[in-house]
């Protein structure tokens, strides 16, 4: 996949939750094949920031651009260059694993099996995703990102659960994301396999 | 459009595999609508008069019961993030429910309320009216609830609140279905009450989707 030279860039960010001023003055920029790791404590905002980016989120005050043009103004059109993974998994757990990922792929016709087997889920994917444990759950949930076109994917804590094997295999993947000109911006609190990325502290 | 399609086969396929729920609002039309005939009394007379009435307000109770869950599950394990994030507007989305929703409540009444009302022993030549009434009505059901299902999503006691709120909505399908229904029965013609039935889903068919998608996003943010 290749998108060409993309840039997201944020402008003077601010946003309330509820009545509370979580970011305020917030400005970087995140070009084609960069990646951008937020860090600090809970309830710093760094999900509101990666809600925002989605395009979930309204800020308050400031802009978010996308090749220098504003990116919220088109939510839906905003919503097919984001790939989010949430701090939630939404996976069903009615349905088999392959199916949890049967809408995902509908948009992009790219082959479910081959993202199963990017995540190491093949031997599972006629199983009930009840039947999954917290860890395999969270790599049907990333998943997701192989079967999406989006250039930008926005990760909260994404290597929640994941053992050491899954997150060198994820590592890859960001990797060969990046590589092909996609961008990452990842919350965390635990080093992702992201090399030379840009740090941005929440407080 | 592609994601339309994507989002109501989703829904479906989830119907399906969850088909106790589906079931169960079939099951409450049938039982609620027979409770009738032991509180009023067997007499054809007085239980034909009011069969098409019967017959409304259980689907329209029957028709509320899946409402609470139309959004609520997606909501609750971050789906509906991913939907809203899927290209397709919030509205296509709030659309694409609404279906899902008549598909799999909608029709299965319509298909029960023909033997109900005739279980009730309604006029024969009213039957058909009642039907197309109904076939004009429960979409407006979906639509409404659709509507107000996304209104209340993420408030607390939401589910107390849904009925509240869509009832008073929905009274005027009300009152013109079953006058249409009740006019066939008495000799006169259908046909006002069965427009202005029509001219209601032709307005809410656009504006409750709206309406649906806007609460939709502010729900998730």
């Amino acid at each position: 996949m290749d998108w060409g030279i993309n840039v997201l860039a944020a402008e003077d960010i601010a946003v309330f939750r509820g009545e509370r001023l979580v970011l305020h003055d917030l400005s970087f920029t995140v070009p084609s094949g960069g990646a951008l790791v937020l860090a600090g404590p809970n309830g710093s905002g760094k999900s509101t920031l990666l809600r925002l980016l989605a395009g979930l989120v309204r800020p308050a005050a400031g802009r978010v651009l996308w090749d220098g043009a504003d990116a919220l103004g088109d939510l839906a059109g905003h919503g097919r260059r984001v790939a989010y993974v949430g701090h939630q998994d939404a996976v069903k757990p009615g349905l088999t694993v392959m199916e949890n990922l049967h809408f995902a792929a509908s948009a992009s016709d790219r082959p479910i099996a081959a993202a199963l087997s990017a995540l190491g889920l093949q031997a599972l994917a006629e199983l009930p995703a009840r039947m999954l444990s917290a860890g395999q759950k969270r790599r049907l949930a990333l998943s997701r990102l192989m079967l999406s076109t989006a250039p930008l994917w926005l990760l909260d804590e994404p290597t929640l659960g994941l053992d050491t094997g899954s997150i060198e295999r994820f590592g890859t993947l960001l990797a060969a994301h990046r590589a092909s000109g996609g961008m990452v911006v990842a919350a965390t609190h635990v080093p992702l396999p992201l090399p030379d990325a840009a740090g941005l502290r929440l407080s | 459009m592609r994601v339309f399609w994507a989002v109501l086969s989703r829904d479906l396929r989830l119907s399906l595999r969850h088909g106790a729920d589906t079931l169960a609002v079939l099951l409450f039309f049938l039982v609620t609508a027979s409770l009738f005939p032991l509180a009023i009394g067997p007499a054809p007379d007085t239980l034909g008069r009011i069969a098409p009435g019967i017959v409304w307000v259980c689907a329209l109770l029957a028709a509320l019961l899946p409402l609470d869950r139309l959004f609520g599950a997606d909501l609750e394990d971050g789906s509906l993030d991913l939907l809203l994030l899927s290209g397709l507007p919030a509205f296509g989305i709030a659309a694409a429910k609404a279906a899902s929703h008549w598909l799999v409540t909608g029709m299965p009444l319509l298909l029960a309320a023909g033997p109900v009302a005739i279980m009730l022993r309604m006029p024969q030549d009213g039957l058909p009216t009642l039907l197309l009434g109904l076939l004009l009505g429960s979409p407006l059901l979906s639509l409404f609830g659709t509507m107000g299902a996304s209104i209340v999503l993420g408030a607390r006691r939401g589910g107390v609140l849904l009925p509240l709120l869509v009832l008073p909505l929905i009274t005027p399908v009300l009152i013109f279905g079953a006058a249409a229904a009740d006019a066939a029965t008495g000799g006169l013609s259908p046909r006002p009450h069965l427009l202005l039935l029509g001219a209601m889903l032709a307005a809410a068919l656009p504006l409750c989707p709206l309406a649906a998608g806007a609460g939709l996003r502010a729900a998730v943010e």
